[in-house]
């Protein structure tokens, strides 16, 4: 990496996450008697930035692969393959893929999770102190009393009041909303730099998300975080992201401005995910959608692009070339498409 | 839409039993659902929209009961039936599609024997031409032949749904009871199921309760439209004139906190609190801690019923009626 070629340009022009070619193939069947020459490529080569204080979407259908980037960045899964740059612009920029031992542990204090299911999340023995408390104690940051004044502060900034209420509370005794609160007040309790939001309000009813994605986007303006909010939700990924990228089997289709991606999707698969999404209004009708069926799993994919078995576009080029590389089609959209 | 409705629920109300005491899950529900209507169901978790429709199957848990009321279909009372006799009404007049459709199907049988084995209990007939009634059903729903005799771990969720939905169609019912049935699938899926479903009711002019928490999808798939909250029906009426002029705060809060990707982006609403404890429901107006518009009555009486033609909400303080010109 060419870090100190990077050393002169200002802090915020840099990106705090370039991420390289990552994969992850896991094998696709496991024999104690041969070499196994099948994977599934979970993640195949995806590359994209998460600039300081942004929020960037990570949308597609279940099994395309983004929860598993997604843990890639946090190193809850291993990469296989290709680089993630982390550049918080204080220390010097390292490649978390391959961190491991003590660099790895520092590392996490920057990089924090929050789960899909605040209900399997959190260790029901615990009271909510032990578990917002347990980032600053693998990390050894403070004494019992600094923490008790953490995490009383962190409760009254998630909207848990008052604090002292909820401290020694478990979390059976708390709704579904207000334990994903006490999710967030987790991952934030050691001021981590980003923040890997896995379908954090998706198990939430209507009434109690948008104060969840709410808070959300006020914390990540308020502390300067940054969010790779990974959703199968078009719809909340608009109100919580700025720039979005559609997954589809692994690799990245389509990237760019939010608003522009929704005006105009340039990637068919893009368009079809659009225009499947139902509109809250019944004089609307729908057109109906071009592409048939759901997602398959990737065994060993041939060279070609991952969406040719169903895409309405495809023709004889898209099946003899390899996937196609993403391409700059609007102004800030880029596309992986021959034919878009 | 004329004449007696197929279905008629009259002031239908179900307790559950539990340790920390009794639970009013449906207080006091009416509605009714015409021949070949759809009627769109939606409230948050806890809200007793699943109860209600186990109620009109009558398969409530055993720790339920219900207290009173009629579900009246072509003027039966379901609720007074004998086991043996509503035992026959289940699957051949009503049918359910329930939300986990992935763990309605035995994974150690054949689907399509599963679907036989039911068929069998109540059209008994020879084993060919079950299969032939199979293999219409399956067309029906978009699904290929050759999977009949395959297992449940050889379709994806959306072909297990669409299998439970041949399944649920099997006897030509009068009503269908789909609880969340596509909130599992992934939109594309979900698009494809709900199309599907359209044109089969419409084919066979079968009559439908669609439950489901997304204001979008009951947009999409309903007639008529009921929205619950803590055990009652708080506004009912056409789809459009519920989604576009809404009576209730609770509906107006409902819509206006649901995302959309299409037209202008629209601040989100808030609304405060959370849903109440069954177990301590606030009297008056049970919404009226969250309602930005409550007076001192909401807290103390319940709320008249606004009427504004066919449609009508449960409120104190409804917003202005608005001219149509």
């Amino acid at each position: 990496m060419t870090e100190a070629a990077q050393a002169t340009s200002s802090v915020d022009s840099r990106p705090l996450l370039s991420v390289e070619g990552l994969h992850k193939y896991f094998p696709a069947a496991t024999s104690r008697f041969r070499r196994n020459e099948r994977f599934i490529h979970a993640v195949d080569g995806v590359n994209f930035t998460l600039a300081k204080g942004e929020s960037l979407g990570l949308v597609g259908e279940s099994g395309c692969g983004k929860t598993t980037t997604g843990k890639m960045l946090v190193r809850l899964v291993d990469p296989t393959g290709g680089h993630v740059i982390f550049d918080d612009g204080v220390g010097e920029p390292t490649d978390i893929a391959t961190l491991h031992g003590k660099p790895l542990k520092e590392f996490r204090r920057h990089a924090q999770m929050v789960f899909q299911d605040p209900y399997d999340s959190m260790n029901p023995r615990r009271t909510i102190f032990d578990t917002i408390a347990e980032p600053l104690q693998v990390q050894q940051v403070g004494s019992l009393v600094d923490r008790i004044d953490r995490v009383t502060e962190m409760l009254a900034l998630v909207g848990l009041t008052p604090p002292r209420a909820f401290l020694f509370r478990f979390p059976h005794e708390l709704s579904g909303g207000q334990r994903q609160r006490v999710a967030i007040a987790r991952a934030l309790i050691v001021e981590p730099s980003f923040v890997v939001a896995d379908e954090p309000t998706s198990m939430l009813d209507v009434s109690v998300r948008t104060g969840v994605m709410r808070l959300m986007a006020d914390l990540a303006a308020g502390l300067g975080i940054s969010y790779l909010y990974i959703t199968h939700d078009l719809a909340v990924a608009r109100y919580m992201c700025s720039r979005i990228a559609v997954m589809y089997l692994g690799k990245i289709v389509e990237i760019g401005d939010t608003e522009e991606i929704l005006r105009s999707p340039q990637h068919p698969y893009t368009r079809a995910l659009l225009s499947a999404v139902p509109v809250p209004d019944p004089t609307v009708k729908r057109p109906p959608v071009m592409i048939e069926g759901g997602v398959s799993t990737v065994v060993n994919p041939p060279a070609q692009c991952r969406f040719y078995a169903r895409c309405p576009l495809a023709d004889d080029y898209c099946k003899t070339n390899d996937h196609p590389p993403l391409e700059h089609k609007g102004q800030e959209q880029i596309v992986a498409c021959y034919k878009a | 839409m004329s004449g007696a409705p197929l279905l008629a629920v009259e002031d239908l109300t179900l307790h559950y039993a539990t340790r920390a005491g009794e639970v009013c899950a449906v207080d006091g529900v009416s509605l009714t659902i015409e021949k070949g209507q759809a009627l769109g169901l939606v409230g948050e978790s806890g809200c007793g929209k699943s109860s209600l429709a186990l109620a009109l199957l009558r398969l409530q848990p055993d720790n339920a009961q219900i207290l009173s009321g009629k579900v009246l279909l072509d003027g039966v009372d379901l609720v007074s039936l004998s086991d043996e006799a509503m035992r026959a009404y289940r699957w051949n007049r009503i049918a359910m599609v329930f939300q986990s459709a992935m763990n309605a199907l035995d994974p150690v049988y054949r689907v399509g024997d599963q679907i036989i084995e039911a068929l069998e209990q109540h059209v008994p007939s020879a084993r060919k031409q079950l299969i032939e009634r199979v293999q219409e059903l399956y067309d029906l729903v978009n699904l290929d032949h050759s999977f009949i005799a395959r297992y449940p771990h050889e379709y994806s969720g959306g072909m297990k749904q669409r299998a439970i939905i041949a399944m649920a169609l099997a006897c030509e019912p009068d009503l269908i009871i789909a609880d969340e049935p596509t909130t599992a699938l992934d939109v594309i899926v979900q698009d494809h199921i709900l199309r599907e479903f359209g044109n089969i009711r419409r084919e066979l002019n079968m009559s439908m309760l669609y439950i489901s928490h997304d204001m979008a999808v009951i947009a999409e798939v309903s007639d008529v439209v009921a929205v619950m909250y803590a055990g009652k029906i708080v506004e009912y009426g056409t789809a459009e004139e519920v989604f576009t002029r809404p009576i209730h705060p609770y509906t107006q809060a409902l819509m206006s906190a649901f995302p959309s990707v299409t037209g202008e982006k629209h601040e989100l609403a808030t609304l405060g609190g959370e849903p109440p404890n069954p177990l301590g429901l606030p009297p008056g107006c049970h919404f009226h801690p969250r309602c930005p518009f409550a007076t001192d009555i909401c807290a103390e009486q319940e709320p008249p019923t606004v009427r504004r033609g066919e449609h009508w909400a449960d409120c104190w303080n409804p917003p202005e009626e608005q001219g149509d010109d």
